[in-house]
Formats: C-alpha cells, sequence, structure tokens
C-alpha cells in the first residue's frame, strides 16, 4: 500500500463520511426557513412547535458537520500537498472565500438560530435561520466552484515558480464560474433538499405509524413531501444537464458513466447493465439512440468512446458505470415515491396507507445513497487526473508524508468516525424518540430590561 | 517591493491568526479548565459559556487555513505535509472537542457525561499544546530541504524548545480561559475561577521570561526587527532595509504592550473590571503572536538545514494577481465579519444561565 492508495482511500473516507451531514443541513435549513414563516405568518403554536423541535435535529447534525468538515481543508495540505502547490493559486481562493463570506455567516446567526428563541424577537429569530440557510447555501456554492475548476479548468495559466510548474488564475471570475460550476452546483443543492426533506418525512412518518404527535407529524410531512416532490424532479432535468457539461468537457468520464467504448453515432442509454473492461463491452438493458438524443437532441449526435482515449486515461469504467446508475435509478425511484404520495396527498389518503408511511421511515437512506454516489461518480470519473487533463492525482501526493504516517491516520479516522458515526445515530434517536411536545411555553422575547430577561430564565 | 501584496497578505494571515488565537483561546482555556469543577451544574456552566460562540470562533481558523491556502500555497503545504501526525491528531483533538460540547447534555448518565467531558478537556488540552509545537518549530526552523519539502520526522518536531512553546501554549489559553470565565460566571463558581487564575497567572508569568529568554539565546535573529538595524534579519526585504528605525520602534511598542497588558490583568481583575481584564489578556495574546510575526518577517517557514531554503513571503505566496484578487475579497468580507460577531457577543453578552437550550 502506497501513500498515494491511502491518502485517496483517506480522503474518500473522510470526504464520503462527512457528506452525510452538510446536504441534512442545507436541505432541513429550507424546511425550516419555512417552517419558521408559516409561524410567523399564521401564528398558530403547532408550528412553533414543528419549527424548534427541527431546529434540535438540525442541531445535533450540524455539530458532526462542523468537525469532520475542517478535516477536509486541511487535508489538501497534508495528504496533497504537491497539488496544493500546483493549484493553491487558484483552488485556495474559493475555500478562503467559503470561510469568508459563508461559514462566518452561518456561524454567527447559529447561535442565534439555536439559543435565541427566547432572546431575541420572532421576526429576528427568522432573519438568523434565513441567514444560516443561505450560509449553508454558500458555503456549498464555493466549496463546489473549487471542485469544478478541478473538473472544467479555464482560466488558468502555467508558469514556474521556485523552479516548479504551478498554474495561476488568469480570471478570477471566469475561474469562479467556469462551465460547471454553476449547474453542478444547482445539482448539488438540490440533492441536499431532496435529503433534508426526507428526513423530515422520514421522521414525521415514524410518529404518525407510533400515533403520536400526529397534527405535527402531518403538518410536517406535507410541506416536506411537496419540497421532495418538486426537488426531486428538478433534479432529473439539472442530472440531465450535467451530464451534458461532461459530455463535452470530460469525454472519458462520459464514456465511463455509460460504458461506451466504440466512437458512435445513435448511442444507446443503459438502464443497468454491466462493462466487462478487459473485452470492452458493456452488456445491459439499453434503449437503443437515447444517450445521443439526450445529449445533442438527434440520434445522430456523436458520443466519443473510450477506445479513442488512451488506455492510461480512462476511469474505472465498471465502477464509473455502476455508480452513475445506481445514483440515477435511486432518483427515478424517488421521484416515482413522491409523486404518488403527492397524487394521495392530493386526495386525502396519504396517511391511510401503514406500508407506504414504513416505506418513508427507511427511505431517508435512498437520497444520502444518491448524493454520496454521484460524488463518487464525478470524483472516481475524473481519475486518474486530479485536475482533468492537466494534473495526474498520482503526481499531487505529498513528498514529506510516508505510508505508514498515512495508515495510522486512516486507522485513526475509520474508529473515530464509526464511533462518531454511532453516537450521532444514538443521539438523533433519543431526541426524536423525546418528541416534540417538550418545549416549554417559554415567554416570548420583546424584554424592555435586562433583568426582566434574566428572571424569566431562573424561575424555570 | 515595498509595501506589496505579499506584506498585506502577511499581515491578514497574522490578523486572522491573532483573531482565532484570542477568540479560540478563551474557548480551548474553558475546556482546560473544565475537568476541574466538581459538579454538573458548574460543567453545564462552563460549557455554555462557549455554547453560542465556540463554532464562530473555530471560523477563523477555518479562515486562516483558507488565507494561507490562498495566499502562501507553498507554505500551507509545507507545513501542513511536514507537520503530518501533528496536524492529524490536532484534527481529532478539534473533532472530540466539538462533538463533546453537543453531545455532552444528550443523556443523563454520568458515564456518558464524564466521557464527553473528558474528551472535551483533552481535545482542547490537546489542541493548545499542538498549536505551541508548531509555532515553536517555525520559530526554531525545521529541517526543509532545496525541494521546499520538511525532510525530518515526527519525532524532530517534538523538540525542547517547541515542547516549552506547547506548555506555553497551554498556559496562556488557560489563563485567557480563566479571565473569560471571570466575566461569564456568579458566586461560588467564580471564586473557583478566581482561584484558578491566581495559580496560572504566576505559571504563565514564569514560563514567558523563560520563553524569551531562551527564544533569544537560540535565536537572536529574531530580534533583527527589533534592533534598528544592528543585527542582521535571516532573510533581507526592502522594508526592513528602508525602515529598520520606525519597524523597531513598532516592534518595541508592542513588547511596551505586551508588558503593559499582563501586568494589567491582575489588576484589573483585583478592581473588579472583568471585561478590562478580557481585553488586556487579549491584548497580551495579540502582542505575543505580532512579536513571533515581526521575529520572523519576511520569513514563514525557517529552514535549519539553509537559510535560503526558507519559505517566506515570496517564494511561497501565490501570484500578484491572485493576491489583488483576493485581498479585495477579503476586505469586501471583513465589515460583515466584524458586524457578526459583535452581534452575537452582544446577543449573549452577561452571565451564563441554563434554560432549556442549554447544553
Amino acid at each position: 500500500m502506497d501513500v498515494e492508495f491511502l491518502s485517496r482511500l483517506q480522503f474518500a473516507v473522510t470526504a464520503m463520511f462527512h457528506y452525510i451531514f452538510p446536504p441534512f443541513s442545507i436541505g432541513m435549513g429550507l424546511l425550516m426557513v419555512i417552517f419558521e414563516s408559516l409561524f410567523l405568518i399564521t401564528k398558530k403554536p403547532i408550528y412553533e412547535r414543528i419549527t424548534r423541535f427541527w431546529i434540535k435535529i438540525f442541531a445535533a447534525n450540524f455539530s458532526v458537520g462542523v468537525a469532520t468538515g475542517i478535516v477536509l481543508e486541511f487535508e489538501f495540505g497534508t495528504n496533497w500537498a504537491t497539488y496544493s502547490r500546483y493549484v493553491g493559486d487558484i483552488f485556495g481562493s474559493p475555500l478562503a472565500a467559503e470561510g469568508i463570506f459563508a461559514f462566518f455567516l452561518e456561524s454567527g446567526f447559529l447561535a442565534i438560530l439555536l439559543f435565541g428563541w427566547n432572546r431575541v424577537s420572532k421576526p429576528m429569530h427568522l432573519f438568523a435561520t434565513c441567514m444560516v440557510f443561505i450560509g449553508s447555501v454558500l458555503s456549498g456554492f464555493w466549496i463546489v466552484v473549487a471542485n469544478s475548476w478541478q473538473q472544467t479548468p479555464v482560466a488558468y495559466e502555467l508558469v514556474m515558480h521556485n523552479g516548479i510548474e504551478r498554474a495561476v488564475i488568469t480570471d478570477f471570475w471566469e475561474m469562479v464560474f467556469n462551465p460547471s460550476s454553476l449547474v453542478r452546483f444547482q445539482h448539488v443543492i438540490f440533492g441536499a433538499f431532496v435529503q433534508g426533506a426526507f428526513l423530515v418525512i422520514s421522521v414525521s412518518a415514524y410518529y404518525l405509524l407510533k400515533n403520536k404527535y400526529t397534527d405535527f407529524a402531518k403538518r410536517s410531512l406535507k410541506i416536506a413531501m411537496i419540497v421532495a416532490t418538486v426537488t426531486s424532479l428538478l433534479q432529473l432535468l439539472l442530472g440531465d444537464l450535467s451530464a451534458q457539461i461532461v459530455r463535452k468537457y470530460q469525454p472519458s468520464k462520459m464514456a465511463a458513466m455509460e460504458g461506451v467504448f466504440e466512437t458512435q453515432k445513435n448511442a444507446p442509454l443503459y438502464i443497468m447493465g454491466w462493462v466487462d473492461e478487459e473485452k470492452r463491452e458493456t452488456k445491459g438493458l439499453a434503449i437503443p439512440g437515447m444517450l445521443s438524443l439526450l445529449s445533442y437532441g438527434t440520434t445522430e449526435g456523436e458520443i466519443k468512446g473510450l477506445n479513442d482515449i488512451p488506455e492510461e486515461n480512462w476511469p474505472k469504467v465498471n465502477a464509473t458505470f455502476q455508480t452513475y446508475h445506481i445514483m440515477v435509478a435511486i432518483g427515478m425511484l424517488l421521484i416515482a415515491l413522491t409523486l404518488y404520495s403527492t397524487y394521495l396527498m392530493a386526495r386525502k389518503k396519504l396517511f391511510e396507507k401503514k406500508w407506504l408511511l414504513k416505506i418513508f421511515v427507511v427511505s431517508v437512506v435512498l437520497p444520502v445513497a444518491a448524493n454520496q454516489l454521484g460524488w463518487v461518480t464525478a470524483e472516481i470519473g475524473r481519475q486518474p487526473w486530479v485536475v482533468y487533463g492537466l494534473l495526474k492525482t498520482t503526481h499531487g501526493v505529498s513528498k514529506a508524508v510516508t505510508a505508514p504516517e498515512v495508515l495510522t491516520s486512516l486507522i485513526l479516522f475509520f474508529l473515530v468516525y464509526i464511533l462518531l458515526f454511532f453516537v450521532w445515530i444514538y443521539v438523533l434517536d433519543k431526541e426524536i424518540k423525546h418528541g416534540p411536545e417538550h418545549f416549554e411555553d417559554a415567554p416570548y422575547a420583546g424584554f424592555s430590561r435586562k433583568e426582566d430577561r434574566l428572571d424569566s430564565f431562573e424561575n424555570k | 517591493m515595498e509595501w506589496d501584496f505579499n506584506v498585506i497578505w502577511y499581515i491578514i494571515v497574522g490578523v486572522l491568526l491573532v483573531g482565532y488565537a484570542i477568540l479560540d483561546g478563551f474557548d480551548f482555556g474553558v475546556g482546560i479548565l473544565h475537568l476541574f469543577t466538581k459538579n454538573d451544574h458548574d460543567r453545564r456552566i462552563m460549557l455554555n459559556s462557549i455554547g453560542p460562540v465556540w463554532d464562530g470562533n473555530e471560523v477563523w481558523l477555518v479562515t486562516a487555513g483558507g488565507a494561507l491556502f490562498a495566499a502562501f500555497p507553498e507554505v500551507y503545504a509545507t507545513a501542513f505535509s511536514g507537520f503530518y501526525l501533528a496536524f492529524m491528531l490536532l484534527l481529532f483533538s478539534l473533532i472530540f472537542r466539538a462533538v463533546s460540547i453537543e453531545f455532552r447534555s444528550k443523556e443523563e448518565n454520568k458515564k456518558w457525561r464524564q466521557f464527553w467531558d473528558v474528551s472535551f478537556s483533552a481535545g482542547s488540552l490537546l489542541a493548545s499544546f499542538l498549536f505551541g509545537v508548531a509555532i515553536g518549530n517555525a520559530v526554531i526552523g525545521m529541517n526543509i530541504g532545496a525541494d521546499l519539502e520538511y525532510q525530518g520526522t515526527f519525532l524532530a518536531l517534538l523538540n525542547p524548545y517547541s515542547l516549552l512553546c506547547g506548555v506555553f501554549t497551554v498556559t496562556m489559553f488557560a489563563l485567557q480561559g480563566s479571565v473569560y470565565l471571570n466575566i461569564k460566571t456568579e458566586g461560588e463558581l467564580q471564586k473557583q475561577v478566581l482561584g484558578w487564575f491566581k495559580v496560572i497567572f504566576p505559571v504563565f508569568v514564569v514560563l514567558f521570561l523563560i520563553l524569551t529568554g531562551i527564544t533569544v539565546m537560540q535565536r537572536p535573529e529574531m530580534l533583527a526587527n527589533f534592533s534598528f538595524g544592528k543585527i542582521k534579519s535571516l532573510a533581507s526585504h526592502s522594508l526592513i532595509a528602508h525602515y529598520s528605525t520606525e519597524i523597531s520602534i513598532v516592534a518595541w511598542l508592542v513588547v511596551s504592550l505586551n508588558v503593559l497588558s499582563i501586568a494589567n490583568i491582575p489588576r484589573a481583575i483585583a478592581k473588579g473590571k472583568p471585561y478590562f481584564a478580557f481585553f488586556s489578556s487579549s491584548c497580551t495574546i495579540a502582542a505575543l503572536v505580532s512579536l513571533f510575526a515581526l521575529g520572523i518577517f519576511p520569513n514563514m517557514l525557517i529552514s535549519s538545514a539553509n537559510p535560503d531554503f526558507s519559505l517566506n513571503i515570496y517564494n511561497g505566496s501565490s501570484s500578484q494577481y491572485t493576491l489583488r484578487t483576493m485581498f479585495f475579497i477579503a476586505i469586501w468580507g471583513m465589515p460583515f465579519v466584524i458586524a457578526y460577531t459583535s452581534l452575537i457577543y452582544w446577543t449573549y453578552r452577561g452571565k451564563t444561565v441554563l434554560n432549556e437550550h442549554s447544553y
């Protein structure tokens, strides 16, 4: 096991584990904004309970996201120092911007979101919730910008620095709005909306099955279902736009995603299949001509095949194909599930079907899996490049780090993250079982004097 | 090359580190002192005194890391890969500290709480120590080769000077934490906090003197920017060449500020001015980081193998275009950052009280 392999594995472990949490935060952020707005508009106490309960769930999730996120920012330096030297001029900028524009906003207003219910006025609290949501979306924006530049590098030139070649920016905004960043940003954020909505759906369905907090659960579930339906459908469109960018700028990734070896017109779209990399063929259930049609609007569109790309520049074809296809399949399943549920909801029959509620309870794993697989497709499909067409992953590893060192940290990450995962599940389970009924009817803000406010706490 | 963007970015990274050391410094301090409290109520007060702010404080580190990556990628790469295991330990400490704050309150069980108390405190202690060790190595010099890569081992980073810096940082943050807790606590707990302060402060002063003495003996070049041009610095810079008098005056002003602020901490506490004491201990930290920055300028990482292999603000930096662009981005962002930070500290001013939202 060499440093490169171990570093890739460590990055995969730490990034994938981290990415369980931010989509929940982003998606639940949107729902909390909706719930709290409804509370302020309708003034119904039920929406207060809904808002405050989901804030609790959000908090447990957010802190693990923060704790595991800090690892990633430093890992570029620890494990990918040569990469950092090569592209730091470009890649560091969005990370710095993320800190300045997103994290300060998010963490600052988080304090009010989590602890400020009785300390600030209602509109101020809603404002804080909106700011946390916007902060989390902005952080998604900057990190996708950084990653998208790795996928579709533009606005750079190669110069010599300290006798070593490196890439430097020629136009900052062109780098920020590189060909794939906006489409991928939307695809990522809507994926997060789906994931957050399904957490709310899952927990609400659990309450309905237990016949507890039914008013609370029904209202939460309905709103989350509408969000999930709209965002799942939009994901289809955004996914298609994203794939078109891949086809245009990353032909080797596209060919691997669809298992295309011969450059061809009238290329088929596989529903499912298996790629034999030895024999260079893909077998499975396919719609003839569909890939060309989706890519170009005509079956005459030509898709570049892997045979026209040097084999040393291929990604792992079957792995890319499978992760991509499972992601698409889950996306389709989610569309079917949400459309059917919305149809039942419109006919006021949604809550009668126990089997459907049972599916809802476990359904939260689907968007989590889809979001993970989408990123895996994007990252392994880009291989062997770390910056597509510019720098190979193998040339990005740290020179000062040894394999035993990486192995040590990797094992520690495994152990610590397994512990964190189970504690997180345990805490979440406890919060859910505790339910939304225990909030005290604390008097609202609007105290004119400081002493009043302190008294109101101490009297409890 | 007088006032160029490299110098400005050196200052910006310095300001971010000062902000981080002051703010997360008291978080770490509270963590280091956490286990000295004996009952659950007091421990909750400790945790909740930093509850609403620790996350925002940690953002200073994230942003400093991002700024270092963007402005000085070579320094970022050399330091982080060179300090590999130390940084990994730091990351684990930060992870445990963060989740402990969140998880501790979720269960009444005594063993559960004990576990997260220990992990919160150990994480804070180890993180503070490792920051000090990193700074110590930057001062004493590390084995950087011609390819700008660290050539040494993990154990070489644990040299006596750096270990002393680690212990000093722990003491400094414990001091900052006790001064902060003096603002946030009342009654018996506050008395206990003042008791800790009375132990920590003399230890801090003694370590400060020892460390200053050893630094001057081991690294006389650190005094170059304090010497009105009499001592030759490790690396030349036109600012140093042209303005050695002005720089030295500023440097000595910082030294005076440092001495005055240290002296003022016990004075302000004795006079019952906790905010003034906190201001003084924050000035102490700011002055110490500034002295360190003045001492090594224009270097950022000193090579013990050959001064030519040191990373400075030129061979370690990004292109002029990036430095300029990111400067304007930082200038746009800073007012917002200051606004949010002030808002939060204003909202959560006063003594820490427990309520249903507390950890």
